[in-house]
């Protein structure tokens, strides 16, 4: 069942037959037959964003609340450069992205023309995969090939690139179902022995931890429970990485909190001391491991990743599972309970009593005192105040990032959205807007800092236009938080242009773009004013003024090991050696 | 800060010490890649090289299988046992390609090369270029009053050693085109 249709037509089917609904775009010359075709149909809603940058951005956010792909459209050129470090945000972290870009007529590729720009060389690197379509009767195929790509595996961004005479020309469309199986098949299965191994492990360990990452959530819902099943049979402790938070809810019995370079004392204590680590879709990150070789020095390392060039490629593991995170969480649980459901209570016990002590040492703590309002008192009162409601939270990078890991807890996958692996400011307020068009009655806020919010702000007219009520939390401290803490820690408190100077008006600014804009700088107003957010029915500009000088701890320095954290201020000075302070 | 109250001895080390850790010798492998053959493919096998700081000590390809539009990439490359192994799985990861064989660790390896080597003399360096040819068995393909273009067909070394004895001879260019290897045997 063959169809003759141009190209353009043909990009609107694919999109149709793959389930899409929602495409996140901005026209330009290269793009205009696929426009022509979007304006003649409704069955694909269109999203018209301020900048590609923050189309990406937006499918992103889209994608990783709904475990769906996420759809971009932008034209050749600027548009196609422009949506560059979104797709190099989405391949770091293994978000399932499709950008189709427009592009000069086949027969004037290579001539300069205008709004020319060599886009799939420029993406090659930033892409898991990427097309130059030259013959329509290849374009279906290829789209349908892109969609497979994107969500197989160790899923990813790619890119699509479609030159306008392609657009133009007939050609025949080939539904997904009749397109050729792909020799992309990545292995979901783990090998058994493997497995075997790892239940071993686990029945024999002292003082074995759960280390999960963002593997987990892109497995599914179904990774998700059977994880908890998993932490819950055997009673081990858990903590996650930035990207994995949710997997496992932060009520649940086991959980520690995030680790890494700014997780909790508990997590990072338990990494250090375990004598088993059971890595679950997460990739021993630099943020997450500290100083290789006094990482976990004394414990066997199990690693089950679906991507086989995660394994060995900064930590060496003794039980190595290349798979589908749901697929061997299965097999595990399989075997474990096959072979009586047994772990080592008695050395249990006692590594959860030593747990209970770190807990103790309460990491998080801060004083919430005099007129000004603490960052992590906003982000505990945020907490209080929306947990239990149906909420996704965006960040941009930074402090505020790190402390809304830390005092935001999240019983449900696909719930955060945050930049980890590239960092990247101006992720969080697209983000929240495609979040919210996925999931229009929920709660989305965007936990922001001033200086990234700035950096994307445009998308507020976005969210204005197709009536998304996303809530902007901005942690206003007039300082590049992170930057700041930096150079007071590693380059003598010289603060060089670390500062937010010139900032707009907050308030004005949304009343600018006709949303609502509220300011709080009192501690006594602020629960009002948060409920006050929550409840007007439309986009909110909230402007939180809070402590300008406040670090955020738990800090692991660069150049130590995990059992070197600084939990407060008085314990920073001279810690980082010149070794660490070539780090990042 | 609180130290760790971790009993000594009881399990202070990994029960499954299966594998050796990172060993810091280098190793020379020849992988042969076999890909589609699309355009950008080989931008994306020597960007992933570059991109992750491997080294490319020779590389060969062409179209291997019209039909199915296959290529063979071959490879060689130098690291650690640890590096050799990110660069299978990384290249293993690229969408169009099929398969990933390290012919140096499956087996016995037939490796050639092919070379043309001119040089350029008169009288007796002449002479004893051409007989050192003979014993290389190395063919002449071009030939003037003072030059000869030799062909010659060999594992890496040999054509190493046939420049090296060419050089006080006249040596003037060489063109190599990189290693093709195959596994021996059925």
């Amino acid at each position: 069942m063959t169809r003759q249709m141009t190209g353009a037509k043909m990009v609107v089917q694919a999109l149709k037959d793959q389930g899409v609904d929602v495409v996140f775009g901005y026209p330009g010359g290269a793009v205009l037959p696929i426009y022509d075709e979007i304006f003649q149909q409704n069955d694909i809603k269109h999203v018209l964003v301020r900048h590609e940058q923050g189309a990406v951005h937006a499918a992103e956010g889209y994608a990783r609340s709904t475990g769906k792909p996420g759809v971009c459209l932008v034209t050749s050129g600027p548009g196609a450069t422009n949506a560059v470090t979104g797709l190099t945000d989405a391949l770091l972290d293994s978000i399932p992205i499709v950008v189709l870009t427009g592009q000069v007529p086949t027969f004037m590729i290579g001539s300069d023309a205008f709004q020319e720009a060599d886009t799939v060389g420029i993406t090659r690197s930033c892409t898991k995969h990427n097309w130059l379509v030259k013959n329509t009767d290849k374009l279906s195929g290829t789209l349908h090939e892109a969609f497979h790509v994107a969500t197989s595996g160790r899923p990813g961004p790619v890119l699509i690139d479609i030159p306008k005479d392609v657009q133009f020309a007939d050609g025949e469309y080939t539904p997904p179902q009749k397109v050729e199986v792909s020799h992309y098949q990545p292995k979901l299965k783990g090998d058994m022995a493997e497995i075997e191994m790892l239940v071993d492990a686990i029945e024999k360990a002292e003082r074995p931890v759960f280390y999960t990452g963002g593997g987990v959530i892109n497995s599914g819902p179904a990774a998700s429970q059977l994880l908890r099943e998993l932490v819950d049979g055997t009673g081990f402790p858990i903590t996650s990485t930035l990207m994995g938070l949710g997997a496992y809810p932060a009520s649940g019995k086991g959980w520690l909190g995030m680790l890494g370079m700014h997780g909790l004392y508990e997590a990072n204590m338990a990494m250090h001391g375990c004598d088993l680590m059971i890595n679950i879709g997460a990739r021993f990150d630099d943020r997450i491991t500290g100083r290789l070789d006094a990482f976990s020095p004394n414990s066997t390392k199990a690693h089950i990743d679906i991507d086989p060039s995660s394994i060995n490629k900064v930590i060496r593991v003794d039980i190595p599972i290349v798979g589908d995170v749901g697929h061997v969480l299965e097999d595990i649980l399989k075997v474990w309970k096959a072979r009586g459901r047994k772990t080592n209570k008695a050395a249990l016990a006692n590594w959860m009593k030593q747990i209970e002590e770190w807990k103790a040492v309460n990491c998080l703590q801060f004083k919430q005192e005099g007129s000004v309002i603490k960052p992590q008192y906003a982000l505990a009162r945020l907490e209080a105040l929306t947990k239990g409601m149906d909420r996704y939270i965006t960040t941009e990078v930074g402090q505020h990032q790190m402390w809304a890991a830390q005092y935001l807890g999240f019983e449900d996958p696909n719930r955060w959205m945050t930049s980890g692996g590239l960092g990247t400011m101006g992720y969080g307020v697209p983000a929240s807007v495609g979040v919210q068009m996925a999931h229009q009655d929920s709660l989305v806020i965007n936990v922001a800092g001033e200086a990234s919010w700035l950096m994307n702000m445009q998308e507020m007219g976005t969210a204005m236009q197709f009536r998304l009520p996303v809530k902007q939390f901005i942690l206003n401290n007039e300082r590049l938080g992170m930057v700041r803490q930096w150079q007071e820690l590693l380059h003598g408190e010289r603060y060089s242009h670390s500062w937010s100077e010139s900032l707009p008006d907050f308030v004005k600014l949304a009343e600018a773009f006709g949303c609502k804009g509220i300011q709080c700088s009192d501690p006594a107003d602020l629960d009002d004013a948060i409920m006050e957010m929550i409840e007007y029915d439309g986009p909110v500009i909230f402007d939180c003024l809070v402590e300008k000088h406040e670090n955020c701890f738990p800090m692991i320095p660069s150049g130590k090991a995990h059992n070197e954290m600084l939990l407060g201020d008085a314990e920073t000075q001279g810690v980082i050696q010149s070794g660490g302070a070539v780090l990042v | 800060m609180a130290a760790l109250h971790i009993k000594k001895g009881s399990t202070s080390h990994s029960a499954y010490n299966l594998r050796p850790n990172f060993s810091d010798m280098k190793e020379r492998h020849t992988l042969a890649i076999l890909v589609d053959n699309e355009p950008g493919v080989l931008a994306r096998v020597i960007g992933l090289f570059s991109a992750r700081g491997y080294n490319i000590e020779s590389l060969t390809v062409a179209e291997v299988d019209h039909a199915g539009h296959l290529s063979r990439i071959t490879i060689v490359t130098t690291g650690t046992p640890q590096v050799i192994e990110q660069i299978k799985a990384q290249l293993g990861r690229i969408v169009p390609v099929h398969d990933v064989h390290d012919l140096t660790v499956e087996g016995a390896v037939v490796e050639r090369e092919l070379a043309l080597i001119k040089v350029e003399g008169e009288g007796e360096k002449r002479i004893e270029a051409l007989r050192l040819a003979e014993i290389f068995r190395a063919n002449v393909v071009d030939s003037t009053l003072t030059s000869f273009v030799f062909e010659m067909t060999g594992a890496p070394d040999k054509i190493e050693a046939f420049a090296e004895l060419m050089q006080p001879l006249g040596l003037v260019e060489i063109a190599r085109t990189g290693v093709a290897a195959l596994s021996r045997g059925a």
